[in-house]
């Protein structure tokens, strides 16, 4: 059983661990794991990060899954968030926008701007 | 074969070398000598990245890191840092590509920026099957403020200033229906959670379970202390495999860390929690049907009064709430009855999730505060209508509810106002209709799964929603007779009088919100034999423009049914015997020379 005190520790040790900016942790990967995201291949994305930051020694960056972010349109959602809480937001993504956004955004630092929302709300807005 | 764990690739194009990538290059095998890598590290000579106007440019594997610009004084700094420490230096990596104005996260596109997110606060946020991180969101922070500093009256007072409503549908107010279940004098006394979500394209409460359970539990365990119940239960659909597993997770992480069970947190308050699958059933979430479901037997609602706060599940008093009415309940207690209050208009507090589908830009879960007009929801936030089309109409409350049409598009949306329009809440399904959407037609949808849904246990319900679907297959088959609609009026109004519960009570409402608002639209049904709006395949047909046919036969290759025929230079014809109005000529004719006749 846990006291009061305790969940507080648990509270200020877990808010460290997934708050990016420290060494071990420099950004963290949200892959919407909702029914919807899931349907949408969610699943073999969110393996594709796994495997690719696996693949290139990547330690510092962590994948983990979500619910629902409510723009079910859209799934497979990702979002990754820096060291600043700045957040990118990847929309409709593959396995193979996965291996992309690894070696430019997480590798590189260079967004992926063509698979984020807002490039890909402009798109439908232009139909 | 000699094996290295790291390969420098140095360009050596004519680009890179112009800008001193050789001397780079010297430099790296220098460094690798001095700090004995050269039998790890591999240095390749490489052509051009096509990266020239940043050269010299070095990249970096297995990470495939791309250093640019980089000059000799660098060298020893990715040497030491990345290749001796693993740590990439930052820095010098290529980096900030020019976003220009595209916004780059969620957050700040209009379908966010409007939202106000308590119920769904943690959804894509957190990971919800890990509860330290549901907890490192100050989660159990309500629960531990509960059972320390609060008595049970001051947690119902809470609630109760709050101006919470069932967000289930009917909008009862959460703090009484609490009370009245705290005053009842009984050692066992129940907590249950809805979270059979029925209503056809309502899908927030599989988020926040999915998104967020947690908040779910800790809210229950709250509500059990204010009522003085030990034992809740969780009523989910089986068709929500992933919010099951996730809930299974998530209890038994609450049992691990003692937030469940015998001595809660220390305080001695005790509380456990059992889910029970349902089988999908409509009226199981009716609160009565649910309660039967849960004791094991065939889910019936049975008529109320005693309501389950007196005379729950086996005869004990319980309260029943909904999952988005409890996911909002630690914010309230953590942020105080007044924080909630303050959102939202006069009778409705707070925010409302809804389900957005239909004929809308933006489909999806949002959540917004009470009050916001319809026109915001659909425009500022939904994006619109799709293909320039009008907004014809919303339906809210899924079968239980109506239509809001396009007149009242600035009608504020809180539980009061959708009432008097001929609507109702509901669950916070929100379809969204356009000008080629066929009332009629939808009324008929909502009724055929009603009665489908019927569980059969009161006559109104039973066999006259299915009368009612009748009479409106006859208008919508092209078959209506005078007095119809008449018909229709009559048997709505007694099954509303005399259905036994909610849901069948409230059947009848697609259609009377119908009536009310697109009553030329079943007259043109009944009378004229037309639908305006050419849904319904029995009042319309496909017919082919002889002026602008140019007999390429296009038309008749894709028949499904060999409908159409026509010989060269002479215009086709579609034989409206043979044809099952799939519409596809008309989508594939080049030359748009094929078009609906209502």
């Amino acid at each position: 059983m846990k006291t009061i005190t305790e969940l507080e520790e648990i509270r200020k040790r877990t808010l460290e661990k997934i708050k990016p900016g420290t060494n071990s942790n420099r950004l963290r990967i949200l892959v919407g794991m909702a029914t919807c995201g899931i349907a949408a291949g969610a699943r073999p994305v969110m393996n594709a990060f796994i495997e690719e930051l696996k693949k290139r020694n990547i330690s510092d960056v962590t994948v983990t899954m979500t619910g629902c972010i409510g723009a079910c349109r859209l799934e497979p959602i990702v979002e990754v968030i820096d060291s600043d809480g700045r957040r990118v937001t990847y929309v409709k993504m593959t396995e193979e926008k996965a291996a992309r956004v690894v070696v430019e955004h997480i590798v590189n630092g260079r967004v992926c701007v063509d698979y984020t929302i807002g490039e890909a709300e402009r798109k439908t807005a232009e139909g | 074969m000699q094996i290295y764990r790291a390969h420098v690739l140095i360009c050596g194009g004519t680009g890179c070398t112009s800008s001193g990538s050789e001397n780079v290059k010297k430099e790296f095998e220098e460094q690798l000598k001095k700090h004995h890598l050269e039998n790890e590290v591999q240095i390749v000579g490489t052509g051009c990245f096509g990266l020239c106007a940043r050269g010299p440019v070095v990249v970096v594997y297995p990470e495939g890191a791309m250093y640019t610009m980089v000059r000799v004084e660098d060298v020893e700094e990715i040497v030491t840092e990345h290749l001796l420490k693993g740590r990439m230096v930052r820095r010098l990596l290529a980096g900030g590509q020019e976003a220009g104005d595209v916004t780059q996260s969620l957050d700040k596109v209009d379908f966010f920026k409007k939202q106000l997110r308590i119920a769904l606060r943690n959804c894509g946020i957190i990971n919800p099957e890990d509860i330290d991180e549901y907890i490192a969101f100050d989660g159990y922070k309500a629960l531990t403020k509960v059972l320390t500093e609060m008595t049970p009256e001051q947690v119902i007072d809470t609630v109760k200033r709050s101006g919470l409503r069932g967000r289930g549908g009917a909008g009862f107010p959460t703090g009484l229906k609490w009370e009245f279940a705290a005053r009842q004098q009984n050692e066992t006394k129940y907590v249950c959670c809805n979270a059979d979500e029925g209503d056809p394209g309502a899908f927030m409460d599989r988020s926040v379970l999915e998104g967020d359970p947690h908040s779910v539990i800790e809210a229950m365990i709250i509500a059990g202390y204010a009522i003085g119940a030990h034992q809740g239960f969780i009523y989910v659909r089986a068709e929500y495999p992933i919010a099951v597993k996730r809930l299974e997770i998530a209890i038994g992480q609450a049992k691990e860390y003692g937030l469940l069970g015998k001595n809660i947190l220390g305080t001695g308050f005790a509380f456990d929690l059992e889910l029970r699958l349902g089988a999908g059933a409509f009226v199981c979430g009716e609160e009565t049907a649910l309660m039967t479901s849960i004791e094991g037997h065939r889910g019936e609602p049975r008529p109320r009064p005693p309501f389950p706060a007196v005379k729950g599940l086996w005869g004990k008093p319980t309260i029943l709430n909904n999952v988005e009415t409890f996911a909002n309940i630690p914010r309230i207690i953590l942020n105080g009855a007044e924080w909630f209050a303050g959102i939202g208009t006069e009778r409705s507090k707070g925010t409302k999730v809804f389900a957005m589908g239909g004929k809308i830009n933006n489909t999806g879960l949002l959540e917004v505060p009470m009050g916001t007009t319809l026109r915001e929801v659909i425009y500022d936030i939904g994006g619109g209508i799709p293909g320039g089309k009008k907004f014809k109409a919303a339906q809210t409350g899924g079968p239980s509810g109506g239509c809001i049409p396009a007149s009242h598009i600035d009608t504020p949306i809180e539980y009061d106002t959708l009432v008097q329009l001929g609507s109702m809440m509901g669950s916070g399904g929100l379809i969204v209709m356009d000008e080629d959407t066929c009332m009629v037609d939808i009324a008929r949808y909502f009724l055929d799964f009603t009665v489908d849904e019927s569980c059969g246990k009161c006559p109104p319900c039973r066999i006259g929603t299915k009368r009612m679907l009748e009479i409106l297959e006859r208008i919508t088959g092209g078959k209506g007779e005078e007095g119809d609609i008449e018909k229709l009026e009559t048997l709505a109004k007694n099954i509303k009088a005399s259905a036994l519960c909610a849901l069948g009570q409230s059947a009848p409402n697609p259609v009377l919100s119908t009536l009310r608002y697109f009553r030329d639209e079943y007259e043109a049904h009944v009378k004229e034999k037309r639908c305006p709006a050419g849904v319904c395949k029995a009042m319309m047909k496909y017919v082919i423009n002889a002026d602008s046919c140019k007999s390429c036969g296009i038309c008749a290759k894709n028949c499904p049914v060999g409908a159409i025929e026509g010989e060269k230079k002479v215009p086709y014809r579609i034989d409206q015997d043979k044809c099952i109005k799939c519409g596809t000529c008309m989508e594939k004719c080049p030359f748009k020379a094929i078009f609906k006749n209502v």
